[in-house]
């Protein structure tokens, strides 16, 4: 790797327009201290290995399903297998009308990944943009990008997702926007505390002096110092994009076209078989358990990295 | 310390202000035809149109935009129709319920939590730790809607130790204060909503606090406790906890907002008759006043809250003056 920076750095001497340079290096140590840390890390290690799974499932999820989601299954007298507990068959047992459980949970996972995801990337960059302007500029624009965070803080999460939902029509799209509306200001809040301190390092100075536009100070010369807190940033936001989703379907209130964990467990309560259907209470959540537990691991892990005095052990 | 709770709450009221116009616009501006969810369409044409001019809603966005400032102004926040009734009126009715149960989780939470996690710093790397630290973060991994759901199915239905749901015994109907909340009964059905709540919050004051100790516990004045021989449990919660504790205030005034929402789904799991599930109820049956009104004071509990939060703050930290 030495060897490549050199040529590298010498390339950039002839050439000064290559100046991302700094922030691929940046990345690139990122990376294999992350992957570094994995190997001593043994949580980090089963949360990486539960988070592929969980991806795989995901994205295979229409083939790896055994029947569509609202299948109705028969035994051989023509009855509905209406609630019936775990079998080979049906490897989570079936519901009151005779779906199968087991390939709901699977399929729900691409629901659940792809809200957490999507939501997770809007949140970060509209988050990671405002904060760096507010805390590039400051002054004025800051004081005002800053009361609007304050704004946002002050709006209890689920019930103005549930009003939103409820004004809005019920899908997938909906959810994602109502999540990212509230929860950029966490994000903004943080990458900005981190850019005050970045933007008064001389090396900003030095790019002011020399001329550099304000859009170019902030995307190439900041903006790679803050990606490593950005993205573990955005591993929290996965967690709670999805566990929103999944509160949301549960109050009735999500896509009604798409399976997801959130939506098995409404109608298991409403149906009122959540008392006695235990195998069909218990996958789904333990399902967003154990997501939310693996991505947890990773950025746990991601957090040592950001933060050298976190590398300890 | 005076001026500043009062400038705080100056700015409270005006973020109240804030919120409510954003409600307000969010249900005028809704697509398709806003009245139609608020009067029911298929009624004869000349019984609508009453219906409308006594909610105002042929009035100009304008208009009735000033007359609902005004009427929140004076606290009215018109009568919802599902009840007919005033929604201050139902909102009384529910806040107690929805207080009650937040506290007594939030002091079962806060109480677990601090000393557990203080004590885990200080058994830092046993085996007892990790317990702790995963326990913690399966809990907080957990929807609380979902551990609601089983506990109800363990120690509900299982163990038939406590109800499942409501306030009281159904068929029972108290009107004062002192006859539906204090009694035997209501302690019976409080346990399993308070306690599902209560594991949700917990994982974030305890791991707080854990990280704190360990970093107090590094301090020279730790050691130099040690050094006087002064016993292990006093220095452990006189001179390490007090100290550790501020950041374990500052984390719990920015969750309660996210408190709150656990609350929602943790009310509509055991049936509570709070705010909560009031304002889920208010949405599906379009009772958009209510549901406003509920939206209103649930931000306004946040508000209050993080006050509360900054002022205790202020007390435990001398170094920080207003």
């Amino acid at each position: 790797m030495n060897t490549k920076f050199t040529s590298e750095k010498k390339r950039t001497a002839k050439k000064p327009a290559r100046r991302g340079f700094q922030g691929r290096r940046n990345s690139q140590s990122f990376f294999s201290i992350f992957l570094a840390n994995l190997k001593s890390d043994k949580l980090a290690l089963v949360g990486v290995i539960l988070l592929i799974f969980f991806v795989f499932v995901g994205v295979f999820s229409e083939s790896l399903a055994p029947h569509g989601p609202r299948d109705r299954h028969y035994t051989e007298d023509r009855q509905i297998r209406r609630l019936e507990s775990p079998s080979l068959a049906h490897p989570f047992g079936t519901t009151d009308v005779g779906r199968d459980i087991f390939s709901q949970v699977i399929l729900g996972t691409r629901t659940a990944l792809m809200v957490g995801f999507l939501a997770a990337l809007l949140v970060t960059f509209v988050g990671s943009v405002i904060g760096i302007i507010s805390g590039y500029f400051g002054g004025m624009v800051d004081t005002i990008l800053m009361r609007i965070v304050d704004f946002f803080y002050a709006i209890p999460f689920i019930p103005f997702v549930i009003v939103l939902a409820a004004v809005l029509k019920p899908s997938i799209w909906n959810v994602i926007l109502a999540v990212s509306l509230l929860s950029w200001r966490t994000v903004a809040r943080i990458v900005r505390s981190q850019v005050l301190s970045i933007s008064k390092r001389p090396y900003i100075k030095a790019a002011k002096v020399a001329g550099a536009g304000h859009a170019r100070i902030m995307f190439k010369y900041i903006l790679p110092n803050v990606v490593p807190l950005v993205l573990l940033e955005m591993a929290f936001m996965v967690n709670w994009a999805i566990m929103a989703e999944a509160s949301i379907a549960f109050l009735g209130f999500g896509d009604p076209n798409l399976t997801s964990w959130g939506q098995i467990l409404h109608i298991n309560f409403v149906s009122g078989y959540s008392r006695i259907a235990w195998w069909w209470t218990v996958p789904p959540g333990l399902a967003i358990v154990l997501l939310l537990v693996s991505i947890f691991f990773v950025a746990r892990s991601l957090e040592a990295v950001v933060d050298p005095r976190l590398r300890k052990r | 310390m005076l001026t500043y709770i009062l400038r705080r709450t100056l700015i409270i009221l005006l973020m109240i202000l804030l919120v409510s116009s954003m409600i307000f616009l969010l249900f005028r501006t809704m697509p398709g035809d806003p009245t139609a969810s608020m009067v029911d369409p298929s009624i004869p044409r000349e019984a609508r149109q009453a219906l409308l001019e006594r909610y105002g809603l042929h009035e100009s966005l304008w208009t009735q935009y000033t007359i609902f400032m005004k009427d929140l102004v004076r606290l009215d926040f018109g009568s919802s129709y599902f009840y007919t009734r005033p929604v201050l009126d139902v909102i009384k009715d529910r806040l107690p319920a929805t207080l009650i149960l937040m506290f007594t989780a939030m002091i079962f939470a806060y109480a677990i939590g601090i000393f557990g996690g203080a004590w885990m710093a200080w058994r830092r790397g046993s085996k007892m730790e990790s317990v702790g630290i995963t326990f913690g973060l399966i809990f907080r991994s957990a929807p609380t809607f979902w551990v609601g759901l089983m506990v109800i199915l363990l120690f509900a239905v299982r163990l038939r130790w406590f109800p499942a749901q409501g306030m009281r015994t159904t068929g029972y109907e108290g009107t004062t204060f002192r006859e539906i909340f204090l009694n035997l009964d209501f302690l019976r059905h409080l346990v399993l909503p308070a306690l599902t709540a209560g594991l949700y919050f917990l994982a974030t004051p305890m791991l707080i606090m854990r990280n704190s100790m360990l970093e107090v516990l590094s301090e020279d004045y730790i050691e130099m406790a040690h050094a006087k021989g002064l016993p292990e449990r006093r220095v452990l919660y006189h001179h390490a906890a007090r100290n550790a504790l501020l950041p374990v205030v500052t984390a719990g005034a920015l969750f309660i907002g996210s408190a709150i929402g656990g609350q929602v789904l943790i009310e509509v799991v055991f049936s509570w008759p709070g705010l909560g599930r009031e304002i889920v109820q208010a949405v599906t049956r379009s009772d958009y006043p209510l549901a406003q009104g509920s939206f209103i004071i649930l931000s306004t509990l946040v508000m209050v809250m993080n006050l509360i939060a900054d002022v205790i703050y202020a007390f435990l930290d001398p170094r920080i003056a207003y």
